[in-house]
């Protein structure tokens, strides 16, 4: 018997604490920071064929298209890293926008603060609908919100009807909040940029943040850790409609006319961007920065076609194809991972 | 073992936890009749007994998940009911599972502090205190592992330290294991023993529940038996032998292989020649003849489950060949493979050898699909014939046919398995750890099928970790270390120093 216990095993585990460490790192700055790279590439390209493309109304352009993204991205990812999906988004923030915007137009004098907190709280509902059902139904947040993708937006039309807000029924202050710029960045850029800062420093520093991200890389593991799951859960959906719905101020601040159609086919964008940003698709990684920066990614190629004079209706299948580069690239890059990762312990192990 | 009751505490004090006569019946299933267990602070308490004598019931129960019908539950002198997982865990209890649940994308340091991270100001996480706090946590268990590095990629044995670590970090008094060596390769299992000693020195009380009775006997100061839902025997284990355990558990004991009558082997039926895979294994030859059994034996990560699935065809080998009865057999080609007749059952069974949403009838015919089907179309009918009858030859045992075979038990999983390649009839047959986390009445069942398949002929190659079985059934043992093959022992000359010695690499067996 005494052969089993040995008085001296060597108690090594694991790969070599540094190398190990590395080149994991390594392979998650790659994520995150090989989009940026991407993106530097990109604009470099397009300039040289078209110098234009760098002036300061592109530049504002691009940005204020990238910014109803990125932060539609920052609700997104709060909920992809827990493993499911809000797809209601861009019915949520036309709700909002028409719902918000016709308010403002029928009282004027509504100070603007308030416009967005109507937003908001519709959004809020809204989300709340979706977690609820997803964490007390237990039913796969993809069919939940693909159902209230069509029953928002139904509801917006038959609110709508055949009516729009238009641009001159809204007060000047407010439109101004689309068009503004402090050096040369559109203010709701700013703020936006404020938001999912503040967000992604949530993701990180703080428990429920980090539980999310738990649940999304194991969701067995996350009961047994005693995390309120359906609690997390709704709270991520509720977040992610409270985004879509202050999205929907920001749009009707930035286009002015609203009709039912807003935000229709943003839902896809925007996981596209979370995707292409490196929020895993199945959970457990990803940060609102690099979603962020993964809807800039999509906006600058948008309006580098526009410039390049390449006819727009190239715009989706080049969505198309950055997304499947990326969703290739990250499994690459993970299947490599685990293998390296392996083949280190197992060399250790050897030696 | 003179020491077997080293450890257990003196009178003045009182034991850490005892569960007394706990029952608990799912719908007509009376899954434990009479549970008990008394475990004592500084005590490593080996629970033993057949899958369905009500273990993983009891382990459940002390984990929170099931809670008793009747019974008590009598913690630190207090009696206590555990209605979830989070109230074991805050009264000091904590199960390390076989294959252990972590967070594959997060941190060491986070998988042991989640949902209880250190905060700083601002209710914020303090990130270098989690880290310092792991750091020092896998120092008192003499472990070196980079907190900071993410769970993915982590060796079972290392994921089991983590959880170890999360056990020691809520301060649990009582730590239950629940076959944690089933994964483990020889020297990883010692290394787990050595932290189940410090612990043990800590005072904490661990109820270690193990198929392998050899360890049972090594480590643990008392046993437990458990039969049919109830306690048969709590003994020091320096007053048993194997043979009484095995009692114990199966009201009967092991049979024993006849040495005298096996045939000798036929003609060779599969020639590995100087097979070689980049970075996995290297030069790799060996022959498995008609009515042989040869086992792959050494430490996991040596690289026999790959040779297994190169020689399938699963994956690609990149010099040399498989010769199968005379004929070169395409590489990286598992239909190839089979019409050659090769059958393989893969280590993982759940994940590789069956379709576990599926019936238990789809499952057994459906590497026979080809003889089942008329005009394209499988027959039902045919199926359900066919399945029921290779289930009968090797005794599985199911409520329905028709229902998911992720219904059944570990072990009959396993024979379905079989069952499948079985019912090719294959000439060569691959085993890969025929009988992890099964039982002992069907892993003899198993042995006992393997032994008689070689007996009508067939070429078994079977890779195992656990050198009873190996010792016990193979003819001939070849031994591979880090990607080579370095010894090929026929069986009679074989014991375990031998194969252990050439596995790790050691001229002389360890610890005498």
């Amino acid at each position: 018997m005494s052969t089993l216990v040995q008085s001296e095993p060597s108690l090594q585990a694991g790969a070599a604490p540094g190398s190990a460490r590395h080149l994991v790192d390594l392979a998650y700055r790659f994520r995150e920071h090989g989009i940026v790279a991407v993106l530097a590439l990109f604009v470099i390209a397009t300039t040289a064929i078209q110098p234009r493309f760098l002036n300061s109304s592109n530049i504002k352009f691009t940005l204020l298209n990238a910014t109803i993204f990125g932060f539609l991205a920052l609700g997104q990812t709060v909920v992809i890293v827990s493993r499911n999906v809000d797809l209601s988004v861009g019915s949520i923030l036309g709700l909002s926008a028409y719902l918000s915007s016709a308010y403002l137009a029928d009282h004027p004098g509504t100070p603007i603060p308030l416009v967005f907190a109507l937003g908001l709280a519709i959004g809020l509902v809204c989300g709340m609908v979706n977690g609820a059902v997803t964490a007390l139904g237990r039913v796969p947040s993809l069919v939940v919100t693909i159902a209230t993708l069509y029953i928002i937006r139904g509801v917006d039309t038959v609110i709508v009807g055949g009516r729009e807000v238009v641009a001159n029924s809204l007060p000047d202050s407010f439109l101004s909040l689309g068009t503004s710029t402090i050096a040369g960045i559109p203010v709701i850029t700013i703020g936006s940029v404020v938001v999912i800062a503040a967000g992604a420093y949530f993701l990180r520093n703080f428990r429920s943040g980090r539980e999310l991200y738990a649940i999304g890389s194991n969701p067995d593991a996350a009961r047994l850790a005693g995390i309120a799951i359906g609690r997390r859960v709704f709270g991520a959906f509720a977040f992610s409609g409270a985004i879509a719905g202050l999205s929907g101020v920001m749009w009707a601040a930035y286009y002015g006319t609203i009709d039912s159609t807003a935000g229709t086919n943003y839902e896809l964008q925007v996981v596209a961007a979370c995707v292409v940003g490196g929020v895993a698709i199945f959970g457990g990684s990803g940060s609102a920065v690099g979603a962020a920066v993964g809807a800039l990614l999509i906006a600058t190629i948008s309006q580098a076609l526009y410039v390049l004079g390449i006819s727009s209706f190239w715009e989706q299948a080049i969505y198309g194809l950055l997304l499947l580069v990326a969703i290739s690239l990250d499994r690459a890059i993970a299947l490599r991972l685990t293998s390296a990762l392996r083949k280190r312990s197992y060399q250790q192990r050897a030696a | 073992m003179q020491s077997a009751l080293r450890g257990v505490a003196p009178a003045d004090s009182s034991p850490v936890l005892r569960l007394e006569h706990a029952t608990k019946a799912f719908g007509a299933v009376q899954a434990l009749v009479d549970g008990s267990i008394e475990l004592w602070p500084g005590e490593v308490h080996g629970l033993v007994g057949e899958n369905g004598a009500g273990k993983s019931t009891l382990v459940k129960m002390l984990a929170g998940v099931h809670q008793p019908d009747s019974g008590r539950l009598v913690l630190a002198g207090k009696d206590v009911t555990l209605p979830s997982p989070a109230a074991a865990r805050d009264a000091g209890i904590a199960v390390i599972y076989q294959e252990p649940v972590l967070f594959a994308d997060l941190t060491v340091a986070e998988n042991v502090f989640m949902g209880r991270q250190p905060l700083r100001s601002g209710r914020r996480i303090d990130m270098r205190a989690m880290v310092k706090k792991v750091e020092e946590l896998l120092g008192e268990l003499g472990v070196r592992l980079d907190p900071g590095r993410i769970a993915r990629g982590l060796s079972i044995a290392d994921q089991q330290v983590v959880e170890i670590t999360k056990a020691l970090s809520l301060d649990a008094r009582v730590i239950v294991m629940d076959e944690p060596t089933a994964a483990l390769s020889a020297f990883e299992a010692d290394r787990l023993f050595a932290v189940i000693e410090t612990l043990r020195q800590r005072g904490t009380a661990i109820l270690f529940i193990s198929h392998r009775i050899e360890e049972i006997l090594a480590i643990c100061q008392r046993v437990t038996a458990m039969r049919d839902g109830r306690h048969v025997l709590t003994e020091p284990a320096g007053t048993m032998t194997p043979d009484d355990i095995v009692r114990a558990m199966v009201g009967r004991s092991l049979v024993q292989r006849d040495e005298g009558e096996r045939p000798r082997p036929g003609s060779p039926v599969l020639s590995v020649e100087r097979m070689t895979r980049e970075g996995v294994f290297v030069d790799v030859s060996f022959e498995v003849r008609s009515g042989e059994i040869v086992a792959l034996a050494g430490l996991v990560g040596a690289g026999r489950s790959e040779v297994a699935r190169a020689i399938f065809g699963v994956d690609r080998y990149d010099a040399g060949s498989v010769v199968v009865e005379g004929a070169r057999l395409r590489r990286g080609s598992p239909p190839a493979a089979m019409a050659a007749g090769i059958g393989y059952v893969p280590e993982d069974r759940r994940q590789q050898g069956l379709v576990i949403e599926m019936a238990t009838s789809t499952n057994i015919a459906l590497a026979s699909l080809g003889e089942l089907r008329r005009f394209g179309f499988v027959r039902r009918a045919a199926e359900r014939r066919f399945a029921t009858d290779w289930s009968a030859r090797l005794q599985v045992k199911y409520s329905r046919i028709g229902h998911p075979v992720s219904t059944l038990s570990g072990g009959n999983q396993q024979k379905v398995v079989l069952a499948k390649w079985l019912a090719r009839k294959p000439r060569l047959l691959i085993v890969d750890e025929p009988t992890r986390g099964i039982d002992i009445a069907t892993k003899n069942e198993v042995h006992r099928l393997l032994l008689e398949l070689a007996d009508e002929g067939v070429a078994v190659l079977m890779i195992s970790s656990e050198l009873p079985e190996v010792l016990r059934i193979a003819d001939r043992i070849l031994v591979m270390r880090e990607g080579r093959l370095v010894k090929s022992l026929p069986s009679a000359e074989a014991d375990e120093e031998t194969v252990m010695a050439a596995a790790t690499g050691q001229l002389a067996a360890s610890g005498s």
